[in-house]
């Protein structure tokens, strides 16, 4: 035969969504959130924004040198750095954000082999090692010299609740409130998950049965009854919003399957209302999710689909 | 009503403009044909001519070699040359019968017959075994074993599955919209065998010339009605075209027969009906040129034996240099390492793309996005059945449904990752199918 031409194994079409586009949609998808958190906290917002996403590439990078497999390229970690900055405040010392970042890529998830292998969402993990390491710097909501208006700094809204004072729930939706730079607007947040829904990289299964199984337990836990106001605040506030759509819904360490997917956003719906309602703390998003990521395997195992066709005839051996 | 479907599946993009207003024609054969026994699922058929024997068209030169096999017809007339083995589309080599053309075309007489309907069972099973007819489709099943259900009674439907999902494809489509009267004789001609079934011609939505077609002609028949099903790969794959068709599942382990329906293909049904009225068995096949890189893309009738080169040149041969030459659909098509190989019963296309994306993809790990679980149309696990395929790790290969897999590409071509799904899950299948025959 003179000339080969090049085999593979079927199918020899593909599809055009890649790791890293879907990484990039992420991206864009976070962004009116972040540019809110810039409008409502000032410059330094932005500052800690890029002190995290250098923080986090950076890493990769260097553990990809270490490894001699370049993986930054995949968008992954700037999708980590910017979550990490969402769920920090503004005051925060540049060098924790920038630890943050560190123990996310490295500890949480290369350590544990890299992109899809990690059983925690790398964020949510540095913000909790973070809240426990510096918990004041971690809980501190005002902000000097950051040229920021003294309105929006402060006690958080759902820890003015906690404490029973009223809040107001406008300002709660359009973000205007005290708490860490991307999970204030909900209005924003919102946006965004409308671009990565109509996008297809996610869709409504855990967000849903997340945000609807937190509020039944707040009517019948919450300890206001069929308050609407209050009900509206905890679910405008206290970063469940960001953490419904942009966490929970992280693929790696979210259940794969579709019945697990509604388990796991009741779980979590119910964590999350357990921490709030039970717990000493006025949130309880970032907890829930990071345990929820540990149920994950368990779950996965009693929601596996039944494969077509199998209540049919017994196989034959 | 509600949209005839099943769960899963996806929506490449078809190419099917590039042929399918081309009218299918018919080509003639070249100097050497090769006939390879095993065009079919089953026992190879057993050579009954021998070096330097003269044939003629239409004459069997293989026999069936056990009752699931079938026989191998000679295209042309002429002389055998050789009985060796030589290499298919697929890649393997295969004991093939080597026939020069003369180009005099001298027929063996055909056995007409006008009025079929007073045939027998066994006439009609026995007319079809020895004309070769085998499932076109691609998957190559004798018909007359298809046809020889275990309790014929309880067969309910007779689907004809004119659905042409692959993409690029257009022979079938051609082949209705031309001989819709044959396909239809070949449906009756089933029906049949099978007094208590009702014919179903199931045509995917994307063909509503067909579907308008076939419900005008086959308006006033009892037994007979046309589906017009949603388009999706892989709404022709036996399984799904079953539940898309008649609500019922079967799983790897059952056959068609065991809920009630025989399902064949356009091409098959039309051999069907050629065998029994004209006497003609199976030595030509509709075959779709096309892709990016041949200069003519068309539908052409092709004597089984021609080789792909000549095929191609019929076709104007290439426009651009090719990376990629396919046999069959993009989906489940076999790549080639060069066209110097038979037309065979089941070669439905040959297509030739001057990029070969596939080969140009880096895998990546799996970021667990769950694409391969939505469109999987036998709703297991791609991914991780591919991890477990990946590791050799059979005990989880087994309990998470791999023998389910009906290797339709689908999870693959989602895959943003691009990770080879099909083929790591397809290759623990074999081992395990493998294993099972021992």
């Amino acid at each position: 035969m003179s000339e080969l031409f090049q085999v593979s194994s079927n199918p020899h079409v593909r599809s055009r969504a890649t790791t890293g586009g879907i990484m990039m949609l992420v991206v864009i998808a976070l962004l009116p959130a972040a540019g809110f958190g810039i409008y409502n906290f000032g410059p330094r917002a932005a500052l800690v924004i890029c002190v995290t996403i250098c923080s986090t590439v950076l890493t990769e990078f260097l553990f990809g040198l270490y490894k001699k497999k370049t993986t930054v390229t995949d968008l992954s970690a700037v999708v980590t750095g910017l979550l990490l900055a969402m769920n920090l405040p503004v005051g925060i010392p540049l060098w924790m954000a920038a630890l943050g970042g560190v123990f996310a890529i490295l500890v949480v998830k290369m350590l544990f082999g890299g992109l899809g292998q990690n059983f925690m969402n790398p964020a949510l993990a540095a913000r909790c090692f973070l809240l426990i390491s510096f918990p004041s710097q971690m809980t501190n909501f005002t902000c000097e010299g950051a040229g920021a208006l003294d309105a929006y700094t402060g006690a958080t809204p759902l820890a003015l609740l906690k404490a029973g004072e009223n809040v107001n729930i406008m300002n709660m939706i359009t973000g205007r409130i005290p708490g860490t730079i991307g999970e204030t607007s909900m209005i924003a947040i919102v946006i965004g998950a409308c671009i990565l829904i109509l996008a297809g990289v996610i869709d409504l299964r855990i967000p849903g049965s997340y945000i609807v199984s937190f509020a039944v337990f707040t009517l019948l836990f919450g300890g206001h009854g069929l308050d609407p106001a209050f009900l509206s605040a905890e679910l405008a506030g206290g970063g469940l919003m960001l953490g419904a759509f942009f966490m929970a819904t992280d693929y790696v360490t979210r259940p794969i399957t579709v019945k697990g997917q509604y388990l796991y956003g009741v779980i979590l719906g119910i964590l999350t209302g357990v921490f709030r309602y039970f717990g000493p703390g006025a949130e309880g998003v970032s907890y829930a999710i990071i345990l929820g990521n540990l149920l994950v395997p368990p779950i996965e195992k009693v929601t596996r689909p039944v494969a077509f066709g199998k209540e049919g005839r017994k196989h034959a051996e | 009503m509600a949209e005839l479907t099943f769960q899963g599946g996806i929506h490449p993009y078809d190419g099917k403009d590039l042929t399918k207003k081309k009218k299918i024609r018919e080509i003639e054969p070249g100097k050497i044909c090769v006939y390879p026994l095993s065009q079919h699922i089953g026992a190879p058929a057993k050579p009954i001519v021998a070096k330097g024997d003269r044939v003629l068209r239409g004459q069997m030169i293989a026999e069936a070699g056990a009752f699931v096999s079938a026989p191998v017809h000679s295209s042309v007339s002429g002389t055998v040359k050789a009985i060796e083995p030589r290499r298919v589309a697929s890649g393997d080599n295969v004991m093939s019968i080597v026939i020069e053309n003369d180009g005099l075309n001298e027929e063996v007489p055909y056995e007409r017959r006008e009025s079929w309907e007073k045939l027998s069972r066994d006439e009609i099973l026995a007319i079809v075994r020895d004309a070769g007819i085998v499932g076109m489709g691609g998957a190559g099943f004798p018909t007359h074993v298809k046809l020889s259900p275990k309790a014929p009674e309880k067969i309910e439907y007779v689907i004809a599955n004119c659905a042409e999902c692959e993409p690029y494809l257009t022979s079938d489509y051609r082949r209705m919209l031309e001989e819709p009267e044959k396909l239809i004789g070949g449906l009756k001609i089933v029906l049949k065998l099978f007094d208590k079934a009702q014919g179903i011609i199931a045509v995917e939505d994307n063909k509503p010339d067909c579907v308008k077609l076939l419900r005008d002609l086959t308006r006033g028949e009892t037994r007979i009605s046309v589906r017009a099903l949603k388009t999706k790969y892989p709404q022709g794959g036996e399984r799904t075209l079953i539940y898309a068709t008649t609500g019922r599942k079967i799983n790897s382990s059952m056959l068609p027969a065991d809920v009630g329906c025989i399902v064949n293909n356009v091409d098959t049904l039309t051999a069907v009906f050629r065998a029994v009225t004209e006497g003609q068995p199976l030595m030509e096949r509709i075959v779709t040129v096309s892709g990016d890189a041949v200069r003519i893309p068309c539908n052409l009738k092709v004597p089984t034996g021609m080789s792909y080169t000549e095929v191609l040149e019929e076709a104007g041969g290439f426009s651009k240099q090719p990376e990629k030459i396919i046999c069959g659909g993009p989906m489940m098509g076999t790549a080639m390492f060069g066209t110097d190989v038979p037309v065979t019963k089941t070669s439905t296309a040959l297509l030739a793309f001057s990029k070969d994306i596939v080969s140009a993809m880096e895998p990546g790990p799996c970021i667990n996005c769950g694409r391969c679980l939505e469109v999987c149309p036998g709703r297991v696990m791609p991914s991780r059945l591919a991890d477990a395929a990946e590791r050799g790790d059979e005990e989880t290969f087994l309990s998470y449904n791999g023998m389910e897999c009906c290797e339709c590409g689908c999870c693959s071509y989602v895959c943003p990752a691009k990770r080879p799904l099909t083929q790591e899950i397809k290759s623990m299948r074999k081992l395990q199918l493998a294993k099972k025959k021992k």
